[in-house]
């Protein structure tokens, strides 16, 4: 499917990729139905706090080196700052870069702004930002309430940017817009695509972009082996780096729900070739990953070796780690992508796949010959349990609690409580990078095994915790979907 | 007031929702876009001392998740069917809706479609809390009123003696709220009242709010946070209120506050000096305990002061460590937006620090001007205690500085049950402020580290 870099900001994935936020059944059926784009984004008559694609937008845009975000908001939607500035500072340690600081402002928008328009306070903003940090790149992030009193953030944005001289990317992010948080990366790559980027000047044979969050540096070492570079993007990113993004031999992502929109967008803009085998999770997904690039990047002469040593090097602590982990269970919780990253790396520890729960589910991929559910379903065969649920963890807690799994591993902040509360082992997939790769699947099997051994506080807080939920809905109404539009129960 | 911000420290009234999960059994149905809830509770639940979510918090909260569908057509039904299935699937015994900016713009009217549920018996309150009306210490004090107003309700007083109503600290904004409430209770029954403490894990919930009309007193411990609830007590149940604006750290400050409380309440005089006496003995025994370290260290303890916090603790904490342990004050900034008029309140409260410091007290909202001014003024020194946020928190780290973690964002400390306020309180903070020369290097007495 094309992407439209005239449009002020993306189509939203709900009509674009034709996602859905919940979903009851199996793997198959969910692929199969999916392959039809024949489930419909309905909502529900009851549900609990979502997150906005505000928040995705931003985490795009706020770790850009020497860059800066001004949002155009009320308080609330920028309180969160620091963890950005913190995991910016994290990431930029751990990855060997040096000190890191958020360049960012809020409009921090009033009654009276609604009233009369915010468009004076965003251009002072700008203009604040840019004098206090002078910033190589300015970001403008919008929220609902911006937009619903219809200030023109991309005039504002264009006036400035030629006043101050500037970059100066409007994203058009409004919390409302959209049901899918996700659709705020999307949001913040079409500014990058449309505003930053610029055409070759040469190419780089041996850079490899590697779109991702926060994470550790796995990518390096498991690039070098192929005499590889890795482009980290966009977090730390320079202006400069995201310029020269067309450059790069290939694009390959952690995860297709991140980042098809932007590794898409440089293939057909730049025909920088995006890798279409799955993310590097799971051992076969890694092999067959290595492969994709190789032969991106014209080593498929050395491919073949790096695969077969890399087997063996991680051969004896795959084997002990099965010892310990084979035929127990485990249930997933992540975004829709990478809960299929998860399942194919559990698989190769022996685990069992008693459930999945994808926070979302987009029906179809921004690249045609992207599936990686198709490819999950082939790799690890019928996963029954199947759901998709944008958190609520009333619902999360009847499918946990039916299934019963020995470990819970999720990727979202705020649901890993849920699995101690529920007294299983559980872990958070807090650094998306951390389970990549070979290493990748002894470190998922590790953490599992250390959540086991340390299993006593997690049942002590089982023992203590009251859940919030009503005997009625937890013990005499059975339907977890109960509340979903157009279930007839409710 | 509304500056543009960086280096934020406070959220939207909406975030107001801790408050009503501060009541035990209160329980939030947000009425916002899909992301308003989480990132109130992400700042307000966790970046305040790794608080959790508690019974109901995070992402168990109920909400509407508003789309552009509410806000084309109006999200008043959708409102009410999450707040139906709100009391079907939640355990609580009161259920607040709060709405955002989407409802807030649109015209929704919270209230009315709480008041729906109420008439038919439902521990149901609406309040509008839309992120652009103010912060959240403005929203705690909008959700207050609304649950006296719809919960609370018309009742005629029947005023039992000695019953106090508590109002202080902004829960979860104030990131010690449950021990300093625990403190401030403890403190106050000492004078033989009967506390109600309406928030936190000491409080017996709704039970106490039915109660609030009940009290001989309400007593306000803030400069002017929680102003306009005493006086709307006042107004409605005819309560007079005691506004004391100083959190009381330390023995001098603590002592002060007991006899003053006491005065206004009528507690017999001996009785009131009874406790301090008791009290003061064993402070100052433990006071006198670490001043050995004190005398033998001088040479590398701070004492050039920067505080950053809201107006009740940026007063408090000045006040005990200037007054008691001869600190000298050299930027205390006030950081939660008051009204040029509460702001009034704030430098009346202040003059507890001595009047010759009048001019250390500023006001500023935005936060990167305080870490700025706080740079420019530290130069070099390293004889400073900074007392803030994640933000102070940088400059210290980078210049090697003292520091205390004392307001959001708070993400580098795990709080429980500690509080700077009472006697106890005062030498928590002895622990934690001279313990943090142990952080800076190995020290020794024969040694000058810097």
């Amino acid at each position: 499917m094309a992407i439209n870099l005239s449009l002020p900001s993306p189509e939203i994935r709900e009509r674009r990729l034709n996602a859905i936020l919940s979903y009851n059944g199996s793997a198959s059926d969910l692929l199969d139905k999916s392959n039809k784009g024949e489930i419909k984004c309905l909502g529900r008559l009851y549900g609990q706090c979502s997150d906005c694609q505000e928040g995705c937008a931003t985490s795009m845009a706020s770790f850009v080196r020497g860059g800066a975000v001004v949002a155009h908001a009320p308080i609330g939607c920028f309180a969160g700052d620091a963890v950005r500035d913190n995991a910016g500072k994290a990431v930029s340690a751990a990855r060997g870069l040096g000190d890191f600081n958020n360049s960012t402002i809020c409009t921090n928008i009033q009654e009276k702004d609604t009233v009369y328009g915010g468009a004076e306070k965003l251009r002072k903003a700008i203009y604040e930002i840019n004098k206090r940090q002078n910033p190589s790149v300015i970001f403008v992030t919008t929220s609902c309430a911006s937009g619903i009193i219809g200030d023109d953030v991309q005039s504002v944005c264009e006036e400035c940017a030629d006043e101050l001289d500037k970059t100066v990317v409007p994203i058009s992010c409004e919390g409302f817009k959209s049901k899918v948080w996700s659709t705020g990366f999307d949001a913040t790559f079409h500014g990058i695509l449309k505003y930053i980027v610029k055409a070759p000047k040469k190419r780089q044979d041996d850079l490899v972009n590697i779109f991702n969050f926060e994470g550790t540096d796995t990518f390096t070492p498991l690039l070098a082996k192929l005499n590889l570079r890795t482009n980290y993007m966009v977090p730390l990113a320079t202006k400069q780096q995201l310029e020269a993004l067309s450059e790069a031999a290939c694009s390959a992502q952690i995860c297709e729900t991140l980042a098809t929109y932007i590794s898409h967008g440089l293939e057909q803009e730049y025909g920088v070739p995006e890798v279409k085998a799955p993310a590097p999770y799971g051992i076969n997904w890694t092999d067959e990953w290595l492969r994709e690039i190789a032969r991106l990047t014209n080593r498929t002469d050395l491919v073949e070796d790096v695969i077969a040593k890399e087997h063996e090097r991680i051969e004896e602590d795959l084997k002990g780690l099965k010892e310990k982990l084979e035929g127990k269970s485990v249930y997933i919780i992540a975004g829709d992508a990478y809960t299929h990253n998860l399942a194919n790396a559990v698989k190769d520890l022996g685990l069992k796949i008693a459930g999945i729960s994808a926070l979302h589910h987009d029906q179809k991929s921004d690249s045609d010959e992207i599936n990686t559910l198709g490819e999950l379903v082939k790799s690890a065969g019928e996963i029954d349990n199947f759901t998709v649920c944008n958190k609520q963890p009333y619902q999360l807690v009847k499918l946990v609690k039916k299934v019963n799994p020995d470990f819970l591993i999720i990727r979202h902040q705020g649901l890993t409580e849920l699995g101690y509360k529920l007294g299983i082992p559980t872990i958070f997939e807090g650094d998306a990078n951390y389970t990549v790769g070979y290493d990748g699947v002894i470190r998922l099997g590790n953490r599992l095994w250390e959540s086991f051994i340390t299993r006593k506080f997690i049942q002590n807080v089982a023992e203590h915790t009251t859940l919030p939920y009503t005997d009625w809905w937890l013990n005499e109404q059975d339907d977890p979907f109960y509340y979903e539009k157009g279930n007839k129960k409710a | 007031m509304s500056s543009l911000i960086e280096k934020p420290r406070f959220s939207c009234a909406l975030a107001a929702q801790q408050t009503v999960l501060a009541i035990p059994g209160g329980i939030p149905v947000i009425h916002a876009g899909p992301g308003c809830a989480s990132k109130a509770a992400g700042f307000a639940a966790f970046q305040s001392g790794l608080q959790g979510e508690g019974y109901a918090g995070r992402t168990h909260i109920s909400c509407t998740n508003a789309g552009e569908k509410e806000v084309v057509f109006g999200g008043e039904k959708n409102l009410e069917q999450v707040i139906d299935g709100a009391l079907k699937v939640l355990k609580g015994d009161l259920f607040v809706a709060l709405s955002g900016c989407t409802a807030g713009i649109i015209g929704d009217d919270t209230a009315q479609v709480a008041s729906t549920f109420a008439r038919d018996g439902e521990p149901v309150v609406g309040v509008d809390t839309a992120g652009f009306k103010g912060n959240n210490y403005i929203g705690h004090e909008l959700v207050v009123n609304a649950i006296v107003d719809q919960y609370v309700g018309k009742v005629e007083p029947s005023v039992k003696k000695g019953l106090v109503n508590l109002w202080t600290v902004v829960p979860f904004q104030d990131p010690f709220w449950r021990g300093d409430l625990e403190e401030l209770k403890s403190l106050l029954e000492k004078l033989g009242l009967t506390v109600n403490v309406l928030f936190g894990y000491g409080s017996e919930g709704v039970a106490e709010w039915k109660e609030i009309p009940n009290a001989e007193y309400n007593i306000l411990v803030s400069p002017w946070v929680g102003l306009e609830i005493v006086k709307h007590l006042e107004k409605k149940y005819g309560t007079p209120y005691i506004h004391y604006p100083v959190l009381p750290m330390g023995a001098k400050a603590t002592s002060k506050f007991l006899r003053t409380i006491g005065k206004e309440v009528g507690v017999d005089e001996q009785t009131v000096e009874k406790v301090i006496k008791k009290e003061e003995k064993r402070y100052y025994d433990y006071f006198i305990s670490f001043s050995d370290f004190v005398a033998e260290q001088r040479n590398v303890l701070p004492y050039e002061l920067y505080v950053a916090a809201d107006s009740t603790y940026a007063v408090g904490i000045t006040d005990y460590l200037v007054n008691e342990l001869g600190f000298i004050p050299y930027g205390v900034y006030v950081n939660d937006d008051p009204s040029s008029e509460k702001a009034d309140l704030v430098k009346e409260a202040y003059k507890a620090v001595g009047e010759e410091y009048a001019d250390t007290l500023q006001f500023q909202a935005d936060g990167g001007l305080i870490t700025r001014d706080i740079d420019k003024k530290l130069g070099k020194s390293k004889k400073a205690l900074i007392c803030g946020s994640y933000w102070e928190r940088c400059i210290a780290k980078d210049t090697n500085n003292f520091f205390l973690h004392l307001s959001l964002p708070i993400s580098a400390e795990i709080i429980t049950n500690s509080s700077y306020v009472g006697y106890n309180g005062g030498l928590r903070l002895i622990e934690k402020i001279y313990s943090y020369a142990f952080n800076r290097g190995n020290l020794s007495s024969r040694t000058h580290v810097e």
